[in-house]
């Protein structure tokens, strides 16, 4: 910690103390923040690099890989070329995206869907033991995934859905739903009462006031977990290799598939790494706002 | 507690707050017009069938799965657990496990704290946290190739040796030329004794020593090598380090000529009764000269060091660094988690309470670790066991970094669960138990979680 605040506060020590700044603190503190911002520009490229890296690598040849850093692009430009992405492209890739895409969409929607009938029934309606359930679930918010691979793995044998894209689906949809539930009921619970009083009142029933009081209401919340939810399918590795056959992988199994030999493989790994992270990027890039809010609110888990 | 990354933040809108803050009261007495429980369970009915089959009885089932053996029939009670505190293997991987969890949140807390304060101070913390926190949506499968491809160990390739090699061949002129020696017979002037190159008569000031060498590999030879010259005669020890070999045949062994090229970058030591009395380093056409030496006779040598190959950085896809390695990736991903949230942490502290400080004579550094890092706390408290709960669950990077040969030393329980599970073992009794384990490490933070939750809530 020591060296976080020596760090933090490069013009400590050398400021006077005193309310009046005289010219002296006036240039230290200059100097201090040019010396802050290279180090943070230093720091920017440090995590932006290795990305770019990845690009220039899909889209070069294996050859000139093989032979040379990416880094060279910038004193000796090698041409560019899409070759890689071709190859990908004519290979199993096209169809893992697809894999992806119908897995994520629709643990989205279930996702949102069930979690804001939970979520509003914690909040508004009175029911026995509605707060020890609610601890329940907070307890749940971190139950590691490994807890239920076996068990589900028995289960989808015996009901014939192992290696589907539903039972996939329904994996994440039922380990989404902790987090999910948690944060829209906390959501719901700040909606002002007088406006579902005022519904009530006028005898509409629950499933109306749900649909058309609470719901457009918690857009806000539900905008944000919608991102959280889709970016954490998008990226699961973990219960697609328990859970997808090779027919029904998303991107990262297949990916993973062709680590084994990763320096010849090499062009479809960056590529395919590339690709498969543009999507979560634009998402992230469109709706940072709601991303940040939506991990602020979670960050238990 | 809203926050966002760019500009200003908004009033607060009603987002829940997370499990630190505490949620709003539920306003359970003014509702009298509520919907019967029959219509509640109508709501909750479809969530709780998939926590109840997905979630909790996965939970049961696991832990009498982890009492049997590996066919699911022959009970052999704590038996699976005993054998993952007795094999070897398992005892690496919790060995790694333990690491992670020591290293991996404090340095990620840190980090984050860092960036918080220091993006405070520029005009562009929007971009820096852009840029900091994108990993955050990228796959851990596509981080891993990415970090694959940074700690390639050939510095041609690697970024992360490339940069290594480069930081430390700018500091030690050394320059490596492997496999090369000096010309052997009797009329080279120079021998080879332990490794070192040495003269065998001992140097006078004011005669140029000649250094003969032979065995250069032409893809060591330096591009700025040139054309060797003879060092001047003069005041002071000097001399000559050249490879002695004309291509194509010709020219005069054990004399400079023309068309041979010096070694630049040789370090050269001039010995005085065993001990070192100057050192110095070749120029591009190979000579070398020590200035302001004694009068009197050395022995000119050039170390070892010169003969050995050049520095190529660390093998950090190897077995001893693999974890330290993983574990760099993995605060890359996670640095710009801990930046946003202690950032605003550090939005909320109230600015009369650092300015009356101030106006106290408090020194920054004072203010920070007196004032800021304790309001801040609960805030660090969130980031620090998000991160111990992160890495106890540490899977994918390990995985996809890691390659094949290596993973028995990278190995995490997450990856052996699955690995026993699933992978050539296929011994789910064993994997339960590895399942009720990680459960287990975890459970301390769940009883957390809930507390703090009742806490917020009464």
């Amino acid at each position: 910690m020591t060296t976080t605040a020596t760090a933090a506060a490069p013009s400590s020590g050398l400021e006077t103390g005193t309310p009046r700044r005289g010219v002296l603190s006036k240039i230290v503190d200059r100097l201090g923040s040019g010396v802050v911002q290279v180090v943070m520009v230093l720091l920017g490229l440090f995590w932006l690099v290795p990305t770019l890296g990845l690009l220039v690598v899909s889209m070069r040849t294996t050859e000139v890989n093989n032979a040379e850093g990416w880094w060279t692009i910038f004193t000796k430009p090698a041409e560019l070329t899409l070759q890689s992405y071709q190859g990908l492209l004519a290979g199993g890739f096209t169809a893992s995206f697809w894999n992806t895409v119908l897995i994520t969409v629709p643990t989205t929607v279930l996702v949102i869907g069930i979690a804001a009938m939970a979520a509003y029934a914690f909040a508004w309606m009175d029911f026995p033991g509605r707060d020890g359930a609610f601890l329940v679930v907070v307890g749940l918010l971190i139950v590691p995934i490994q807890i239920a691979l076996i068990p589900i793995a028995v289960i989808y044998g015996n009901v014939g859905i192992f290696g589907s894209i539903l039972g996939v689906v329904l994996f994440h949809t039922a380990f989404g739903l902790p987090f999910a539930i948690f944060l829209l009921r906390n959501f719901f619970v700040g909606i002002p009462a007088s406006l579902l009083e005022a519904a009530r009142m006028d005898g509409a029933p629950e499933w109306k006031i749900f649909v058309s009081v609470v719901f457009p209401l918690g857009k806000p919340a539900i905008a944000s977990l919608g991102i959280f939810q889709f970016l954490w399918v998008w990226n699961d590795m973990l219960i697609a290799l328990v859970f997808a056959d090779s027919g029904n992988q998303p991107m990262t199994k297949y990916l993973q598939s062709q680590m084994r030999q990763f320096g010849s493989n090499m062009d479809i790994l960056s590529s395919g790494a590339f690709l498969s992270l543009i999507i979560p990027l634009v998402l992230f890039f469109a709706f940072q706002r709601y991303f940040v809010q939506g991990m602020m609110a979670g960050s238990v888990k | 507690m809203t926050e966002r990354l760019d500009g200003p933040q908004d009033p607060p809108a009603q987002v829940a707050g997370g499990p630190s803050t505490g949620p709003a009261e539920t306003p359970r007495k003014q509702r009298r017009l509520g919907p019967s429980p029959t219509v509640a369970i109508v709501f909750l009915l479809p969530a709780a069938l998939l926590l109840g089959i997905w979630v909790v009885y996965p939970i049961v089932y696991s832990i009498f799965r982890s009492l049997f053996d590996s066919t699911g029939s022959g009970f052999v009670g704590l038996g699976n657990y005993a054998m993952i505190f007795s094999d070897q293997g398992m005892l690496t991987t919790i060995r790694n496990n333990l690491i992670w969890v020591v290293v991996a949140p404090i340095v990620v807390t840190t980090i984050g704290l860092i960036f918080a304060v220091l993006t405070e101070r520029i005009r562009w913390a929007t971009a820096f946290k852009l840029i900091v926190f994108m990993p955050m949506a990228v796959s851990l499968m596509a981080a891993g190739v990415v970090f694959r491809l940074v700690y390639e160990e050939n510095p041609d390739k690697g970024l992360a040796n490339a940069i290594l090699t480069t930081v430390h061949d700018t500091f030690s002129s050394s320059q490596g030329y492997p496999e090369a020696r000096p010309r052997e017979g009797d009329q080279s002037p120079v021998a080879l004794q332990g490794g070192a190159v040495v003269t065998k008569q001992p140097a006078q000031v004011g005669t140029p020593v000649l250094f003969p060498i032979v065995g250069v590999k032409p893809e060591v030879m330096p591009s700025n090598a040139q054309p060797a010259k003879a060092a001047p005669a003069g005041d002071g020890l000097s001399g000559t380090v050249w490879f002695d070999f004309t291509q194509g045949g010709g020219g005069t062994n054990n004399a400079v000529d023309a068309s041979e090229r010096g070694l630049p970058g040789v370090t050269v030591e001039a010995v005085r009764d065993g001990q070192v009395a100057a050192t110095a380093t070749t120029a591009d056409d190979g000579t070398f000269r020590f200035d302001g030496l004694p009068q009197g006779s050395y022995v000119v040598r050039l170390p070892q060091s010169n003969f050995e190959a050049a520095y190529g950085g660390l093998t950090w896809l190897g077995p001893a660094l693999i974890t330290p390695a993983i574990i760099g990736a993995f605060v890359w991903v996670w640095a710009g988690f801990a930046m946003v949230l202690i950032a605003a942490g550090l939005a909320a502290i109230p600015r009369d309470a650092l300015e009356a400080a101030r106006i106290d004579g408090a020194t920054e550094w004072q203010v920070f670790r007196k004032i800021t890092v304790p309001l801040l706390s609960p805030v660090l408290l969130v980031v620090f066991v998000t991160m111990i709960i992160n890495t106890l669950k540490v899977f994918d990077l390990v995985f996809i970094i890691a390659p094949p040969s290596v993973q028995p030393q990278a190995n995490v329980i997450a990856l052996e669960m699955w690995r026993v599970s699933f992978q050539g073992g296929n011994n789910q009794g064993l994997g339960s138990a590895l399942a009720i384990f990680l459960l287990i490490l975890v459970l301390p933070f769940m009883i957390m979680n809930i507390r703090r939750f009742r806490r917020g809530d009464s």
